[in-house]
């Protein structure tokens, strides 16, 4: 029993990342942008998340750092592409690029320090009951978190007058203009707030999964978010579903790996990422259900004509 | 979108490389391909240190530059061309899989020296090949982790199944059956020389598996601090981890590339470079074992005396009796292994809990 609770944390760790960087980019693309800068601003959180936890001692402290620089490094991205119109596959590559090599400037100092853990939270008493106390009351907080934001993020997109704004805009910015909404301030929202999801996913690396600063320690998990958000057909619960089957499937492998069954390893590896993109295109087989999910102006520059 | 970064950082390399030519040549300009980034504090970070070690040694009359990053596909002609083609004397490419991109840019650029770390085709004059003999390490670190291990089961995080990696394992295994003939090894291979979650992953899933000792093939300190949360054991890769895990650390592998990038970017300086291919290993320094950690003092004298042989050339790891994972034999009773079948080895020996990928 011990061994699946272990088991079911590390799929936990696994998903968490996916999960938070693709909620925060689910709701900017549900608002009509497309920012590939996913991985670049995940970096940026995880450099700064670990610097900040490293200079006052404090990782909680270092997770909010981390939120505030994802977003402000977003802000770039929705400076360039939302009020100077840029292009915005352009732009969220070069914000990627940037992400990666200033990352690795101010981090420096830093390679070779082992880090603060963020520890579990271990609620005293409900995270001593055998087996799901520890699951459900004893890790740590980003991950609840997380989880607490997809059912946020759905409840706000589909249930409150706000989230229905940001949909009109992301369907039809014209349309949403001509009912005088205002289009720039809730893309530059939606993209500040996946700014700081990506911050957050990051810190969780640097803070949580492997407690240390490495150049480049994101190693893609930016695009394995943004591959997410499009095949959960851009629905929050899909989301779940999609970054926690990627994680357990990812924990399966090693295992299966570990106990020596004779499968090719290099099948294994590629399971992940095999399993995720076949159960997700199943769950969205339905076209129209798909179409009417995909925002219509994702990805296209709007200029408000005054 | 790695088109993108390559094209940027090829870019980068020709404009670094033009400046070297504004000064005519005066300086030896020594250039270096890495696979992933200087700060991953293993693999990548030694090289860079063999790097400032030549910058150190020759102060302003060398030149350095480096590319981090570069992935190991055709698409490392590119850049390791670019530096050719702008100003670089010397190239080293510091992963197996620039093999061929490093012949054919050599064959291009005649009057360039090229040295690829732990390949074997030197097709044109001006290719060396250089490696290290890890493996001899991995030995002494299999007789630790059966020492210390109370399952009797040891993990190793594996990257990729090329001959390098396959070498360290045995070594590994049959270091380990030199002290305990039942030991078992399991093996994970997590197709990444670098993704530290993942690294992290897979020493999670190895610990819950039943094995108590966790080495890699890995660059990065991921899994040390996975073993050190769970009060397991743990060696190190390619750097001094200690720090990761003070109380964790078995020893840990260190490659010291220094010696070897400062000889040879001398003979270039002097016009004394020739083709070479180089194995070293303890002996020549460039193999060198951490302090011996967190076991008793037993054991670390006899890691301490198994390293003394090997240095001294008494003993050597791939000697027979040895059988391999199929149960057939590989080397009788004192024979020793032919270098050819050490570099270009795909099987495993008996006693690994795997299936090679082949």
């Amino acid at each position: 029993m011990e061994v699946w609770v272990s088991i079911i944390i590390s799929v936990c760790a696994a998903s968490t990342p996916l999960l938070l960087a693709a909620t925060g980019e689910l709701v900017v693309e549900r608002s009509g942008v497309l920012n590939l800068g996913v991985e670049g601003m995940m970096i940026i959180g995880a450099v700064t998340g670990f610097s900040v936890a490293q200079v006052t001692g404090n990782p909680y402290l270092g997770a909010l750092a981390a939120v505030a620089a994802g977003a402000f490094f977003s802000l770039l991205f929705a400076f360039l592409t939302l009020t100077l119109v840029a292009n915005q596959v352009a732009t969220g590559l070069a914000l990627t690029i940037l992400g990666l090599g200033l990352s690795g400037m101010i981090g420096e100092g830093f390679v070779g320090q082992p880090g603060i853990k963020m520890q579990a939270l271990e609620i005293p008493l409900l995270s001593d009951i055998p087996v799901f106390g520890k699951l459900l009351f004893g890790q740590d907080l980003i991950f609840y978190l997380s989880i607490a934001l997809v059912f946020g993020v759905s409840w706000f997109l589909f249930r409150t007058r706000a989230g229905l704004m940001l949909r009109s805009v992301g369907d039809s910015h014209t349309s949403a203009h001509a009912l005088g909404i205002n289009v720039i301030r809730i893309r530059y929202l939606a993209v500040l707030f996946g700014g700081a999801c990506s911050g957050l996913a990051g810190a969780y690396l640097s803070l949580v999964y492997v407690p240390q600063w490495v150049e480049g320690m994101t190693a893609g998990r930016g695009w394995i978010a943004l591959a997410l958000v499009v095949f959960a057909s851009w629905r929050p619960a899909r989301l779940l579903v999609g970054a926690y089957l990627f994680g357990a499937v990812t924990i399966a492998q090693f295992h299966a790996q570990a106990t020596g069954i004779a499968i090719p390893a290099q099948f294994l590896t590629s399971l992940p990422y095999i399993a995720t993109i076949v159960v997700l295109v199943l769950i969205a087989r339905n076209r129209r259900a798909t179409i009417i999910n995909t925002p219509a102006s994702l990805g296209k520059p709007f200029v408000p004509d005054h | 979108m790695k088109k993108t970064l390559f094209a940027l950082a090829a870019s980068a390399a020709v404009l670094f490389a033009g400046q070297a030519m504004a000064d005519g040549h005066a300086k030896t300009k020594a250039c270096f391909i890495y696979i992933g980034p200087t700060g991953d504090f293993g693999w990548t970070y030694q090289h860079d240190e063999g790097r400032k070690a030549v910058e150190a040694a020759f102060g302003d009359k060398v030149e350095t530059a480096f590319l981090e990053n570069v992935p190991e596909s055709a698409e490392a002609q590119r850049p390791i061309e670019a530096f050719a083609r702008n100003g670089c004397n010397i190239i080293f490419t510091t992963s197996f899989n620039y093999m061929d991109p490093t012949n054919k840019a050599a064959k291009k650029f005649p009057d360039v020296k090229f040295e690829h770390a732990t390949g074997f085709k030197r097709e044109s004059p001006n290719v060396s090949t250089y490696s290290s003999k890890f493996y001899q390490g991995r030995y002494v670190q299999g007789q630790i982790a059966a020492k210390m291990s109370k399952t009797g089961v040891a993990g190793y995080i594996a990257s990729f199944p090329i001959p390098e990696v396959v070498r360290g394992i045995n070594a590994f295994i049959l270091g380990a059956q030199s002290v305990n003939p039942d030991f078992k090894l399991k093996v994970v291979w997590v197709s990444t020389w670098f993704d530290p979650p993942k690294e992290a992953d897979a020493a999670k899933a190895l610990i819950d598996q039943g094995v108590d000792i966790i080495t890699q093939h890995t660059d990065s300190t991921a899994a040390m601090q996975v073993a050190s949360e769970r009060g397991i054991k743990a060696f190190g890769q390619a750097s001094d981890m200690i720090k990761f895990g003070p109380e964790t650390q078995l020893t840990s592998i260190i490659d010291d590339w220094a010696p070897y990038y400062v000889k040879r970017v001398k003979a270039v300086m002097d016009g004394t470079w020739e083709q070479v291919d180089v194995w070293h290993g303890m002996a020549d320094g460039n193999v060198v074992m951490a302090p011996y950690t967190n076991m008793p003092d037993d054991v670390a004298k006899m890691a301490a005396d198994t390293e003394a042989k090997i240095k001294s050339g008494e003993f050597e790891p791939f000697t027979g009796p040895v059988t391999k994972q199929d149960g057939s034999e590989w080397l009788k009773k004192g024979e020793k292994a032919d270098i050819g079948t050490l570099l270009g080895m795909n099987f495993y020996v008996k006693g690994v809990d795997d299936k090679l990928p082949q």
